[in-house]
């Protein structure tokens, strides 16, 4: 607000590379939702299986969030 | 980041939470090691210890509520992590595994917590400490249970492929199991400790900057705190899982190592 009264624009600061992992946090959260999917459909479709599937569906989904997850340290780091 | 923040956060306005929130000082005057994730990790193995030997006291064949308590999460490691996933010599982990999930857990949970609000892990060495436990026994048990030449040879030559694709397989498998392990292993558990206490921290004094607005930002700021509530309930649920993704793939490496058919 001040610097509109002296009529200047303020440049815009930050960093892009929180925009990349934005943009790289996309993938992982597909992958997410599908492991996810996958799993729901089986525990539909046959309840018994649920105890073998839940270690399965959780695995993939830690490897696919640790991409993600992965982005966000390097957004930090670099 | 850290830059950014230096230069522009600082003045008046409003402060985004950062990587340099995690920096806490040490509450001693010049003593490094005195800080607050040092003395989390103290408490928490205070509080686990304490709780245990409370729980498996006065052990009945009828419990007590602390004692069925205790009970259903050593069971719970036991069996769905032990159990399940090591197979029939899964005993001699146990012990390891439930220290791990415990320790882990209880250390997770200080980041929600009113008055700690700090997890532990979001501090990069203890997770990586953790993953180094965890890699040389997964390995250890392997070379022990295989010989190293054999271990090594299962790693490097899986069976079933053609020769000329082992130029491609091995150094993948390679560093499958001696750098991304571990790595992943402990990266994992640190950012997701690490974005959720940055999460909460912004929503928390997102609301406490907008209360020091003007009426119309001092309106929106109880929905900044509503949803830092229930992102509060959100990160308990990473918590747990984090604590049972940790303890369920070093479970699965050591049954990995384990696995003696080929």
């Amino acid at each position: 607000m001040k610097d509109k009264e002296e009529g200047k624009v303020r440049n815009m600061e930050g960093t892009l590379n929180l925009v990349g992992f934005g943009l790289a946090a996309i993938g992982p959260g597909i992958a997410t939702g599908l492991i996810f999917a996958a799993y729901i459909n089986g525990v539909a479709r046959q309840p018994e299986a649920r105890s073998v599937l839940q270690p399965i569906a959780f695995l993939g989904f830690a490897l696919a969030e640790a991409l993600a997850l992965f982005g966000l340290v390097l957004a930090f780091v670099l | 980041m850290l830059s950014y923040a230096a230069e522009v956060g600082k003045d008046e306005g409003f402060n985004p939470p950062d990587a340099g929130d995690f920096n806490l000082p040490p509450f001693i005057e010049g003593n490094e090691f005195a800080t607050k994730p040092i003395l989390l990790v103290f408490l928490s193995v205070i509080l686990i210890s304490i709780f245990f030997i409370l729980a498996s006291r006065k052990a009945a064949l009828v419990p007590s509520k602390l004692q069925f308590a205790g009970e259903s999460v050593y069971s719970f490691v036991r069996n769905d992590l032990g159990r399940e996933v090591i197979g029939h010599e899964f005993m001699r982990f146990v012990p390891y595994l439930f220290t791990l999930f415990t320790f882990i857990l209880v250390n997770n949970i200080f980041g929600i917590i009113p008055l700690i609000q700090f997890p532990t892990m979001s501090r990069i060495s203890f997770p990586y400490v953790l993953a180094a436990f965890t890699f040389f026994i997964f390995h250890y048990v392997g070379i022990r249970k295989q010989g190293f030449l054999k271990y090594m040879k299962e790693i490097m030559f899986l069976p079933g492929i053609p020769k000329p694709a082992y130029i491609l397989i091995t150094p993948l498998e390679l560093a499958t199991y001696f750098l991304v392990r571990p790595m992943t292993l402990s990266l994992r558990l640190f950012a997701n400790m690490f974005a959720g206490h940055l999460l909460l921290l912004v929503f928390i004094l997102g609301g406490e900057h907008l209360l020091q607005g003007v009426i119309g930002l001092k309106l929106i700021s109880p929905f900044a705190f509503a949803i830092g509530i229930a992102l509060t309930f959100f990160e308990f649920m990473v918590q747990c899982l984090q604590a049972y993704i940790f303890t369920l793939l070093t479970a699965l490496y050591i049954a990995g190592a384990l696995v003696d058919e080929h």
